[in-house]
């Protein structure tokens, strides 16, 4: 149930356990304790909204930007990706494979605001060796779903 | 003009379907429950992979039976899924749909006046087919309490000495029937006994919600006399790509291959390179749809539990097939007035065969937002038929 339950409501976190119950085959006290365990066990980690913010008039700059660093003894990239991350603005970190290390999502309201974070606060840590600012000029898609998609039935309306 | 027209095809009944389509597509924003194709893209990789064919120019006729790669792939998938062994050389033909495979089978064996015994409610081409072939058609009355299922009981009942095959179309569409690994044994002893062949049509075989599928030609001594079709349309969401194909022993192909040739030449070069990818790499694919359809197919039967509409639960393709009798009105009728009323259209179960007076066809080929809607209407419909008897 714990894979299927996951990918329902990683589309839809808004579904009640009810319906999820009924989606399921599974018994609506079943599906809360599963739920209760997820979130426990740190599986859930949140239910977020998936945002098109290019079509409100609320400005968003969003930035990838590549980092290269030299991880720490001891600790490894652990210590500077929290550092990294610790940062509200900052929306992810990952580490990465190939040519750089970390790779940094950075959501700001201006250009200039992200400029001053890579110049004031990333390339200015001990361990950062380098950086590489990517801005996104347009988000086609996000966890998986396509930003500007209409969903019309092209099929005939009664077929055998 | 009427006196240059072939009495066979003027004589035989327009589909069910096409009726009640022609008056859903006067109603601009009715909701359908009604559709009998999937209602998923087919896969990207699936689609690339015509486009690449495009690209390349892989644009001339293939061989008759179809690419060889293919058939391969279509031997390895039913060995993977079934244990059928099929050889890729001659015991397999790619066909324009199932439905091509249906009337080329029928043509390849029926000689004037055999009979061919179709267990309805069932889709819509049998019939027409095998009269067109020259056959007689034998109808059997499939039953509600058996849950759709042929019993060895109404198939002795219907077998007589001009009986040349039987068509067995599970998982079924419309009722949404499947057929357990023991009724087939049961089906397959009489078939055997009896001398005759089967036409097993598996189109919903990826389709199944209790176990997985079985096939009637895995049982012993059956697969010498099946005819096996299966295609891409439902399990891979291809319907308009028309492409399927049947299995059967080599003497069949043989002959089933010279109408093909003669009729159709080969199934549309694109369809078959993208049906390669199909079958190489879709099984996720298939099985994330496969979960999907049976979330819906939870959700219809809660609904029904709760409007109180009776239904049995259906374990195969992506149909239900509730009973309306409680309110004494035909299928049609309840169909039409639904249409009117709640602008919902969900088919007439008389559509399958007359059999399936007292009953309605709905897809759950929808996505469950859309299915909410619908069901929310069609429970203010009935609730109201209720309070007004």
């Amino acid at each position: 149930m714990r894979e299927e339950l996951l990918s329902i409501i990683e589309k839809n976190s808004r579904i009640d356990f009810k319906e999820l119950a009924i989606l399921l085959g599974a018994e609506e006290a079943e599906v809360l304790k599963e739920l209760e365990n997820l979130e426990k066990e740190g599986v859930i980690c949140g239910y977020h909204t998936l945002i098109n913010w290019e079509k409100t008039s609320i400005e968003k700059v969003t930035a990838l930007i590549e980092v290269k660093v030299t991880p720490q003894r001891g600790q490894g990239f652990d210590k500077i990706a929290e550092r990294i991350y610790n940062y509200p603005e900052v929306k992810a970190v990952y580490l990465i494979s190939g040519g750089y290390d970390l790779l940094v999502t950075l959501e700001e309201k201006t250009l200039k605001e992200i400029a001053g974070f890579v110049s004031d606060k990333l390339s200015t840590l001990d361990s950062v060796l380098s950086t590489a600012t990517h801005f996104v000029l347009k988000k086609y898609k996000d966890h998986g779903t396509v930003m500007n998609k209409k969903s019309t039935d092209e099929r005939e309306v009664v077929t055998p | 003009m009427k006196r240059f027209l072939s009495e066979k095809v003027t004589e035989l009944k327009p589909s069910g379907i096409r009726k009640f389509f022609d008056i859903v597509s006067e109603m601009k924003d009715a909701i359908s429950l009604g559709v009998g194709e999937p209602d998923f893209d087919t896969p990207w990789h699936i689609r690339d992979e015509g486009i690449y064919a495009l690209e390349r120019g892989r644009t001339f006729y293939t061989s008759n039976s179809g690419l060889k790669d293919l058939r391969f792939e279509i031997s390895e998938y039913l060995k993977r899924t079934q244990g059928l062994e099929y050889n890729p050389d001659n015991e397999i033909i790619v066909t324009v749909g199932g439905s091509e495979a249906i009337d080329i089978g029928l043509r390849a064996i029926i000689n004037d006046g055999d009979e061919v015994i179709i267990p309805q409610p069932s889709y819509v081409s049998y019939e027409p087919c095998a009269i067109l072939a020259g056959a007689k058609p034998v109808i059997i009355n499939l039953k509600a309490e058996n849950e759709f299922r042929l019993t060895p009981e109404e198939l002795l009942a219907a077998i007589t000495d001009k009986t040349k095959i039987l068509i067995l179309p599970y998982p079924n569409n419309p009722t949404g029937a499947i057929m357990e690994r023991e009724d087939l044994e049961k089906i397959a002893k009489i078939i055997i006994e009896k001398d005759i062949l089967v036409m097993s049509d598996e189109i919903y075989a990826a389709l199944t919600y209790k176990e997985k599928h079985v096939s009637i030609a895995e049982i012993d001594g059956m697969k010498e006399r099946t005819i096996l079709i299966n295609g891409f349309s439902k399990a891979y969401a291809m319907t308009g790509w028309r492409l399927g194909y049947a299995c059967a022993p080599k003497e069949l192909i043989q002959q089933m291959t010279k109408i093909h040739q003669f009729a159709i030449m080969c199934a549309p070069t694109t369809s078959q390179y993208a049906a390669i990818s199909a079958l190489k790499n879709g099984d996720a694919d298939v099985e994330n749809m496969r979960k999907a359809y049976n979330q819906r197919r939870r959700f219809l039967m809660n609904a029904f539990k709760e409007m109180k509409l009776e239904c049995f639960e259906p374990f195969g393709a992506f149909y239900v097939f509730p009973s309306i009798k409680e309110f004494n009105m035909t299928s049609e009728e309840f169909a039409t007035r639904l249409l009117m009323e709640e602008k919902v259209a969900i088919v007439p179960g008389t559509a399958f065969g007359d059999c399936g007076e007292g009953y309605l066809r709905i897809s759950y080929a929808y996505s469950i937002e859309s299915l909410k809607e619908a069901i929310g209407r069609l429970e203010r419909f009935i609730t109201r038929l209720r309070a007004n008897k």
